[in-house]
């Protein structure tokens, strides 16, 4: 479903060249959850840049499904991105003068989908993550999990191939981090790629497969064979209602 | 700003307009290959107006950052209030010197008869000339001249100002007496106070018809007595009254003012027809007298030359006797004027430059302020799948309907006070302060241009930079 492969990646400053992917090769499967860890400084961040559309890279190759990302326009970037990924971020990352409804439709603005049926879509989309009755709230009115599960609300309604997920618990307490855990593992499980970049080895741990990154080069993507889907559920006691 | 200026003021403003941006660095931001990102937006922007959602998105956007958009609305409307008010007033400055000045400033061409001092064509010198009415009439058709006037000396004296006793009923005077033709009205630089000044039908017509000054239908008609002061100092209306004019009675048309000139206003003028009819004057005129619109110091002799050489054919004296027919101009005055108003203009016109800087500043840096504000907005519209020139063209499109909605009320706000002004400030120095409206629009058209220009180069920066670093922010 995706895959790099030789990635590489440099960034000029003056005179200088810093080598920040090198040779970077990934396969990740439909339906697989992934977390990728490494330290700041590692090549994540450039790695969760090139994988969201937003950052090109410099050699090597990465696909969507048989999409070729590579040297796209910024109107041909825009479009994939809007159709191919989901994003998730650590801090929410929602227009605080919009309501949860406007902020879950905003990607179908972007598809031209008219305001009537996109405000509508995007209420099924807030029932699913348990806000239905927050729709007209803004940002501000909420706690930290509920505006998480607004982002995911957004990230999921363009039906997008995969859920790129910027540390999505590390502005949460650890029972909302549970909670948002188990609604990307149910997102997971209902055939959406989740792709979740992370330093907490607790969220990594609830991941079937990690790569870790250090120093711009996977280290032990060799370790869980790519193929692996996993559709068991965590270890543990049983897990709270989400939905 | 007279018209002549206009295309000077077009291009100043262009120049301050994108000066100022240069200078306080929007525009060095702008390179060559933008120029086809200018293109896209304003393309962009163009087919975006004609999109309700679009315009649903920025209505919102407006309406849910009520501080921000008050903050530029207002910062913009005061802008362009601020420029229309000081560009009005440099106006009325302008219109007021002028108008102070105005009788000064006339450029005007006097041609009194002599004696003759060369002999010429077998005539002796000292030979006394005479003009006529068909002197006037000819020299009425040369070119340049933009009006003409003649006048009879009733009385012989010099300039025509003899002194004759006026009456109405039992009060009587002795006041300046000139015959004239309607032309005078220009020469002279009259206001008229009530009823109006001479006109070719009193001429032409012999009409017994008098314009006087303010002193002497004071006088006339005035209730309170000259010597006792009894009375209730009221004054009749002159209009239509008869007055007797050195033996003749003459119909009261009208009645001028001549600002700080009280000598100059009592007088009475009377057609030169009329007079020459009255009193014994045949068809003679003294003195003919023109002025020249705005020709320069050369044009108004070459004028003068081609007049003094008809009378002179007419008279057959030499065209370079300067006795026979005595020239008298104010084109030095007159030019000398002239280099005032154009230092007063040019004045004029670095207030309302300097204001324009000021307001392009200032749109900018409200507009640079709202788009820094907003780059997290920009940096999740992206992620969200917004292309950047959506992006930037939406917030262009805020930023213009904004500063027009803004401008055009600090527009509004500006001509308004102007039209207030003359109310709370009575001064000479300050005459109808006003903007012409194509002045204002262009200043406010530049101004929005300017603050969407400036909205448009921070907001392609925003648009460009790959926002995760933003959006990893809390």
């Amino acid at each position: 479903m995706l895959r790099l492969s030789k990635l590489n990646k440099y960034y000029r400053i003056a005179t200088h060249s810093l080598h920040v992917l090198r040779d970077v090769d990934l396969d990740i499967a439909e339906g697989e959850m992934v977390a990728i860890m490494g330290a700041s400084g590692s090549g994540k961040s450039t790695l969760l840049n090139i994988l969201g559309i937003l950052d090109d890279y410099d050699s090597g190759e990465y696909w969507i499904g048989d999409t070729l990302i590579k040297g796209l326009t910024e109107r041909k970037a825009a479009n994939y991105r809007n159709r191919f990924i989901g994003f998730v971020f650590q801090s929410f990352n929602l227009l605080p003068f919009k309501t949860a409804l406007e902020n879950v439709a905003l990607p179908l603005y972007y598809q031209g989908v008219t305001r009537r049926k996109r405000n509508s879509i995007a209420m099924q989309y807030l029932d699913r993550v348990g806000l239905k009755d927050w729709a007209d709230h803004t940002p501000a009115e909420m706690s930290g999990g509920q505006k998480q599960r607004v982002a995911i609300a957004r990230a999921l309604i363009g039906k997008p191939r995969m859920i790129l997920a910027d540390e999505p618990t590390g502005a949460l307490d650890s029972t909302t981090s549970g909670e948002i855990m188990d609604l990307l593992a149910e997102i997971n499980r209902e055939g959406v790629t989740v792709l979740i970049v992370t330093h907490d080895p607790e969220v990594a741990a609830r991941t079937p497969r990690t790569i870790r990154i250090h120093d711009g080069k996977i280290m032990n993507a060799e370790d869980a064979p790519p193929h692996v889907v996993v559709p068991v559920a965590p270890a543990g006691p049983p897990e709270p209602a989400v939905s | 700003m007279g018209a002549t200026f206009l295309p000077l003021v077009l291009l100043s403003s262009v120049v301050i307009v994108f000066g100022t941006l240069w200078l306080i660095g929007t525009l060095p931001h702008v390179r060559p290959r933008d120029a086809l990102a200018v293109v896209q937006v304003a393309f962009a922007t163009f087919v975006s107006m004609f999109s309700l959602d679009r315009w649903l998105e920025v209505f919102d956007t407006i309406r849910r950052n009520k501080l921000r958009t008050v903050l530029t609305a207002v910062s913009v409307a005061w802008g362009i209030f601020v420029m229309v008010v000081l560009l009005g007033m440099g106006q009325g400055l302008n219109n007021g010197i002028r108008y102070s000045f105005r009788s000064e400033a006339q450029n005007v061409v006097f041609i009194h008869t002599g004696r003759t001092s060369v002999p010429y064509a077998g005539y002796n010198v000292g030979r006394k000339l005479t003009f006529q009415n068909r002197d006037y009439d000819r020299a009425a058709t040369v070119k340049g001249i933009d009006h003409i006037d003649g006048s009879f000396y009733i009385t012989g004296g010099q300039f025509g100002g003899g002194e004759m006793k006026v009456q109405r009923g039992t009060k009587s005077n002795a006041f300046g007496v000139q015959s004239v033709f309607p032309g005078d009205y220009y020469t002279g630089a009259y206001a008229i106070q009530e009823g109006r000044y001479l006109n070719t039908a009193d001429i032409v017509t012999l009409r017994k018809a008098a314009v006087i000054g303010r002193p002497v239908r004071d006088y006339l008609f005035g209730h309170a007595d000259a010597t006792t002061g009894s009375g209730d100092g009221g004054v009749d209306d002159p209009i239509g009254q008869w007055i007797v004019v050195g033996g003749v009675a003459f119909e009261v048309v009208g009645v001028f003012t001549m600002e700080g000139s009280e000598e100059e206003e009592r007088v009475v003028y009377i057609p030169a027809t009329t007079a020459q009819l009255a009193f014994n004057g045949a068809d003679r005129l003294g003195a003919i007298s023109f002025t020249v619109g705005n020709a320069d110091a050369a044009t108004t002799k070459a004028i003068t030359r081609e007049v003094v050489g008809q009378l002179a054919e007419a008279h057959q004296f030499s065209p370079d006797d300067k006795q026979a027919a005595r020239v008298f101009d104010t084109v030095e005055g007159f030019e000398h004027f002239t280099k005032f108003f154009l230092a007063i203009s040019i004045f004029v016109l670095v207030i309302g430059l300097g204001t324009l800087a000021a307001g392009v500043v200032g749109v900018s840096n409200i507009m640079m302020i709202a788009v820094k504000e907003r780059t997290r907005e920009i940096g999740i519209r992206k992620a969200l799948g917004a292309t950047p020139v959506s992006i930037v063209a939406m917030i262009v499109q805020e930023a213009v309907f904004l500063t027009s909605i803004a401008g055009l009320l600090g527009l509004a706000g500006g001509v308004m006070f102007l039209g207030a002004i003359p109310h709370f400030i009575d001064t000479e120095m300050i005459k109808d302060p006003a903007v012409r409206v194509s002045v204002g629009v262009l200043a406010a058209v530049g101004l929005v241009i300017a603050g969407a220009l400036a909205g448009f180069v921070p907001a392609r920066a925003a648009a460009k930079v790959n926002p995760v670093q933003t959006l990893r922010d809390a």
